[in-house]
């Protein structure tokens, strides 16, 4: 069994997918983050002032940038992944030799993809509004790529307890969404009150832009070593959990 | 060696149904073997636990010797599926579905388009090859699904219900295909609520009730134990009542039709001679249902009234 070829058929597979309803999947956030960066960047964001010597508009494109490639990471996999299982041909795969491994890297890897493909694209919109010339890219792409993989495994663990579509909504509204735009997108936790600053460091998303944000422009408000241990440490309980899903066949096997 | 070796295979799901009580069931290499049932008697269990698409209780399953659980990939690698329910991406063409299964085996893609090709003309795809497969007939659809299946070369072919709702004129070329499959050598495993097809196909038979086997012989062997045939006679002319003949059970179905229960040492010619002196002319005769129905049920009945 060459694990190597069913690893990029599942891969192809998934890039195909996105690509192929590319107006569904890459089209709407170049249009949103458009907006962000028009409105709180350009409109708002003169009215405000700099924060850590970044004009506004350079503050928030780390940020808008993170964001993207968090909800689109999770977005294909916990769609792709249910969309499988909700048609059935997961048992292709199933009655298949594949290891659970390479079935759980296809589809992460699927979504690592599209979450860094959005990035690039919302990353190339930031440059009709900003000149950002990155501080350390290096650091810049490894944090968003270990972003999306922890996002692609997160939205693939949502797809596997799903069971109807509305079950793959909920996290990214009510969960996803919201600790995104309190985890510093916006503004700085610098600003808040003493008390919502020791809350919001809580949040793991914080930890993921601001590392980001420290990458492209070189400022953070927090520990960026924690950053990289946080992220390092939930990637490796997602994958062992997503592993012993697979294993057991949790709503996949009967 | 053995296609398949299935030992005290057992599964209880969730809530306590017993979906299987102890299977033991060996199909031999090369073999046309059917596995029947009634619904819910455990046959698609069965075969979902074979397909690791469900996990057992108890018990062991070896492919050509290999464990299903000890050798997990191995054992896999050998097994082609065409399940009951369309189960393919209706969004991709023909071709990526083939690619794709072809892929998941590890095959590389020169290969897998030579494959694919094969197994496409094979089941008079290939013409159809680019198109989406959501926009297929049913009758394609299954075809598409059994090319799927054939395109890694499977040892063992299982097929679960391949013709269950297709048309008369697409069943017998199926049945012609899945006749090369065999003929090429490999073994496959039907399950099929048509009787006919699975007498007309294959040497060996289970027949699976209440999670237990209660019949596994040759085809011929089983069917040698039928002791009544059931026929259906066109009358030339009208009769007001069924004629009464000693040992045979005859019912008139409207008044040119008759029914008739023929037991084995009794003959048609004795029939014949009987309705001749009664005046009765026959236009025409066939059997009633195909034999292995009848077994079927008397099997099935009789596993119900011992398990009452």
């Amino acid at each position: 069994m060459n694990n190597w070829i069913a690893f990029t058929t599942i891969f192809t597979k998934e890039v195909r997918r996105f690509t192929r309803i590319w107006p569904q999947t890459l089209l709407p956030p170049a249009i949103t983050t458009s907006l962000y960066f028009l409105i709180f960047g350009t409109l708002i964001g003169q009215r405000i002032g700099k924060i850590y010597d970044a004009t506004y508009m350079e503050f928030i494109v780390p940020g808008v940038i993170l964001m993207s490639v968090i909800s689109h990471s999770y977005a294909n996999v916990v769609s792709s992944f249910y969309s499988t299982k909700f048609q059935k041909h997961i048992e292709e795969l199933l009655v298949s030799p594949i290891p659970n491994w390479v079935i759980l890297a296809g589809y992460v890897s699927g979504g690592i993809a599209r979450g860094l493909m959005v990035g690039s694209v919302v990353a190339g919109i930031s440059l009709f509004f900003t000149d950002i010339f990155p501080q350390n890219l290096g650091l810049a792409l490894f944090v968003a790529l270990m972003t999306s993989t922890l996002f692609a495994l997160a939205g693939f663990i949502n797809a596997v307890f799903a069971d109807s579509f509305d079950a793959i909504s909920i996290i990214p509204n009510f969960i996803l969404t919201p600790l995104s735009y309190l985890g510093g997108v916006f503004y700085s936790v610098s600003m808040l009150p003493e008390i919502w600053q020791k809350i919001s460091l809580l949040n793991p998303i914080l930890y993921m832009i601001n590392a980001f944000r420290y990458g492209l422009i070189g400022v953070s408000d927090v520990n960026i070593q924690m950053a990289f241990i946080m992220t390092s440490g939930f990637i490796v309980v997602l994958i062992i959990f997503s592993l012993f899903l697979l294993h057991k066949g949790v709503g996949i096997k009967n | 060696m053995k296609a398949l070796s299935i030992r005290n295979l057992q599964k209880t799901y969730k809530g306590g149904i017993q979906a299987l009580k102890g299977i033991d069931l060996d199909v031999a290499e090369g073999d046309f073997f059917a596995l029947l049932g009634p619904n819910g008697a455990g046959k698609s269990t069965t075969i979902g636990i074979v397909c690791s698409l469900v996990t057992k209780t108890k018990g062991t399953v070896k492919i050509f010797d290999a464990d299903l659980d000890k050798n997990c990939g191995c054992a896999k690698s050998y097994i082609g599926l065409v399940p009951q329910e369309i189960n393919f991406n209706q969004f991709e063409t023909v071709q990526d579905i083939l690619l794709n299964q072809a892929g998941y085996y590890g095959i590389p893609r020169k290969q897998a388009r030579k494959n694919a090709e094969k197994c496409l003309k094979q089941m008079q795809l290939w013409g159809k090859r680019n198109i989406v497969s959501r926009r297929l007939s049913g009758g394609m659809k299954r075809r598409v699904m059994i090319a799927r299946a054939l395109v890694h070369n499977p040892r063992l072919l299982i097929l679960d219900e391949p013709t269950a709702g297709v048309d008369i004129e697409i069943r017998r070329s199926m049945w012609q295909l899945m006749r090369e499959v065999n003929a090429g050598g490999t073994t496959i495993i039907l399950t099929t609520h048509y009787l006919e097809e699975a007498e007309n196909l294959c040497r060996n038979i289970a027949i699976i009730n209440h999670g237990r086997i209660v019949e596994n012989s040759r085809m011929s062997s089983l069917l040698a134990r039928l002791n009544v045939d059931y026929f259906v006679m066109d009358l030339a002319r009208p009769v007001s009542n069924a004629p009464e003949i000693p040992g045979f059970v005859i019912e008139l179905e409207g008044d040119s039709l008759l029914n008739v229960a023929v037991p084995k040492e009794q003959g048609l010619n004795q029939l014949f001679q009987e309705l001749t002196e009664r005046d009765i002319q026959v236009s025409s005769l066939k059997n009633k249902s195909n034999r292995l129905e009848q077994l079927f049920l008397d099997l099935i009945n009789q596993d119900q009234s011992q398990n009452a």
